[in-house]
């Protein structure tokens, strides 16, 4: 053994210069990544590039070797990424106003491609954002507000993917999809007016059911009315003179009664059928 | 070769005995009989061996100096300092027979130390004590290599295999709007009306690695999905459904839906459940809202009230008629007796407790009192009122 070996100083700076060495060959790519392998500025390789359907173990993770000093490596994000919008005010075409949050999920499929136009992951990002902004609104305001909350939307949303994906092609990125997270009436004027609106369309059904029950509380009384006198018509018509006198009778006892109200004075004439036999005659 | 082996094995054992002597030998000290024994044993053991072993000249010196524990402890201290001096600074110091031998020593059990901590370190990273509740992600150097089930995993050592435990049993739960009357989270229904939601989505992982790798950051994007799946299923509805009796089909709709577009981002997540907790009318709106379900009731009273009345209606009808009828079927047996009968009974029953006057007509003026009958109904009238008020 060279003695300079021996000396500890030296044997550790052999050893800091492997591990820098090593470090700057070998890099790990981990499943959630992938990147661009770039010498001096040209790039070179790519490392686990994103393929559709692909399964985990069989992509391009691992271990990677490459020149060192020489080549560096950009990683890019392979996993599904959002990029959400602010609040947008959209115009419907019948001129009412809807406050809108959507948001789109993309993944970068095209490491080299979108290295070479954005750079950074940041700027496909910044790049995509008011363009999902503008996308949104040119195919929302074709539409009647009515439109945008109806199955319709599904369409709608379609457009507006195919719109932003092909933007986001030349970006290297693929658009899954696009969402519309809420679609509200903006505060103040337009909200206050849709309260106002079901406010009086529950007046409206409050009295509705009010009348409702009105009219078939009527009809329930009504119909006991005539129950009731197709009841007495029955009985009674089996003879109407009987009827008359049995019903005077009553009637006489009631009116006549010394416990209804009002004192009865009675002045009879002697020719009153009651007092005939009065008479003696 | 084999003589250095022996050495060294030799000044290992040594080397771990010396704790042992210290620790009896310190506290009681000043018994020169039995515990030095065994130490001078030891010692002269160690001086017929020469300067091989290190104990021999200070910790002898030590020893027949005196049998204080302060004399003892500090002579092993200096023993100590000075052995690792020499191991550290001796670097030209030869082989293992020339010259002193703590160097020789000191340099020695460098490897077996190395030795001690790779063993650890491959027993420690390579089993992976994976829980009932989980899966162990593990990665050959990033590359996903395969997942561990519950139980102790066996992997290859750090820096070759790693694991990542993910809980795949625990139902995680997102909660959306919230039940108190300080924020409303108000969703569009599909005839244009606005209802106040709260609900909440329970979730967990079917797939520790597509959940691993698949999406930046799954917990957002899950509740993403489940905002945006919300609002596009009751934008399909009516308020009244919203409302109450839609709630189940909704549900299951948003359920399905969050399913569906999880699955086509590969997510790895099962979505358990959706609950809606709250479905209310906006608070701007929930008096006409209230007065609705007053009118409701109010209709409802109408209609008690109605059938109250002709339950009584048809009660006394049928009972006025039934009498009737029984009394005419005995009229018609003698109608002209029955008559009679009936007439004189009534009249004498009005007339025997009545005020009654006979009028001859022809020679009486017929004179109505007409005052006098209204004093004797006032009279009767105040013997009522003071009867009232003596009871």
């Amino acid at each position: 053994m060279p003695a300079a070996f021996r000396n500890p100083v030296t044997l550790a700076l052999i050893v800091l210069a492997l591990i820098i060495l090593l470090g700057s060959t070998f890099s790990i790519v981990p499943e959630t990544r992938q990147a661009v392998v770039v010498r001096f500025g040209e790039p070179v390789a790519i490392y686990n590039p994103y393929k559709a359907n692909e399964s985990f173990g069989k992509t391009g993770a691992g271990i990677k070797a490459r020149l060192p000093f020489a080549d560096q490596v950009v990683w890019i994000d392979k996993r599904i990424q959002s990029v959400e919008m602010e609040r947008q005010q959209v115009l419907s075409t019948d001129q009412l106003r809807l406050q809108v949050d959507a948001f789109a999920r993309y993944r970068i499929v095209n490491p080299l491609r979108m290295y070479i136009s954005a750079g950074t992951e940041e700027r496909v990002e910044d790049a995509l954002r008011p363009i999902l902004g503008s996308a949104l609104r040119n195919e929302l305001g074709k539409r009647t507000f009515a439109a945008l909350l109806s199955p319709e939307r599904g369409q709608v949303m379609n457009n507006i993917e195919a719109g932003l994906d092909r933007v986001a092609r030349q970006y290297g990125a693929e658009v899954i999809d696009v969402r519309i997270k809420r679609a509200d009436l903006p505060d103040g004027t337009p909200l206050q007016s849709a309260f106002q609106r079901m406010r009086t369309a529950r007046q409206q059904e409050a009295l509705t059911i009010r009348a409702q029950g009105e009219k078939q509380a009527q009809i329930i009384r009504a119909e006991a009315d005539a129950t009731a006198a197709k009841i007495y018509a029955e009985s009674f018509g089996k003879d109407a003179g009987f009827y008359d006198f049995y019903r005077a009778m009553q009637a006489y006892r009631r009116t006549f009664d010394p416990k209804a109200n009002g004192e009865t004075s009675i002045i009879l004439s002697p020719d009153n059928d009651f007092l005939r036999e009065f008479r003696g005659r | 070769m084999r003589e250095k082996r022996y050495a060294l094995s030799r000044r290992f054992a040594s080397f771990l005995k010396r704790p042992v002597l210290a620790m009896a030998q310190g506290p009681w000290g000043g018994k020169p009989g039995d515990s030095d024994g065994t130490g001078d044993g030891e010692a002269s053991d160690g001086a017929s061996e020469g300067p091989r072993n290190p104990w021999t000249q200070p910790s002898g010196g030590g020893r027949r100096e005196g049998s204080e524990g302060s004399g003892r402890r500090s002579s092993l201290i200096d023993d100590l300092m000075q052995r690792s001096r020499k191991g550290f600074g001796g670097g030209g110091g030869g082989g293992p027979r020339g010259g002193f031998p703590g160097g020789a020593e000191a340099r020695s059990l460098w490897p077996i130390a190395l030795a001690i901590i790779v063993i650890l370190w491959i027993a420690l990273t390579s089993f992976h004590r994976i829980g009932p509740q989980e899966r162990g992600v593990v990665l050959l150097f990033g590359k996903y290599s395969r997942t561990l089930s519950p139980g102790i995993g066996l992997t290859l050592p750090s820096p070759l295999e790693t694991v990542e435990t993910v809980d795949v049993e625990e139902i995680r739960t997102i909660d959306i709007g919230s039940v108190a009357g300080d924020s409303e989270n108000l969703v569009l229904t599909g005839d244009q009306n606005i209802i106040d939601l709260a609900y909440s989505v329970r979730w967990n992982i079917r797939d520790a690695e597509l959940y691993k790798f698949q999406i930046a950051d799954p917990d957002s994007t899950i509740r993403e999905v489940a905002e945006s799946a919300m609002r596009s299923v009751v934008a399909t509805v009516s308020l009244t459904d919203a409302l109450g009796a839609g709630r189940t089909a909704i549900e299951q709709q948003v359920e399905q839906r969050m399913q569906d577009i999880l699955n086509g981002y590969r997510a790895g997540v099962r979505v358990q459940g959706v609950a809606i907790k709250q479905a209310d009318p906006p608070a701007a709106v929930n008096d006409a809202f209230k007065e609705v379900s007053a009118a409701q009731q109010a209709a409802q009273t109408y209609l008690n009230e109605a059938r109250a009345y002709a339950q009584q209606l048809s009660a006394r009808s049928e009972a006025e008629s039934a009498a009737f009828d029984k009394v005419y079927e005995q009229y018609r047996l003698a109608p002209d007796v029955t008559r009679r009968r009936m007439y004189y009974e009534t009249m004498e029953a009005i007339l025997a407790e009545t005020d009654k006057t006979v009028v001859e007509t022809g020679n009486v003026t017929p004179y109505l009192p007409l005052s006098e009958v209204k004093r004797r109904a006032q009279a009767a009238q105040d013997n009522a009122a003071s009867g009232q008020g003596g009871q």
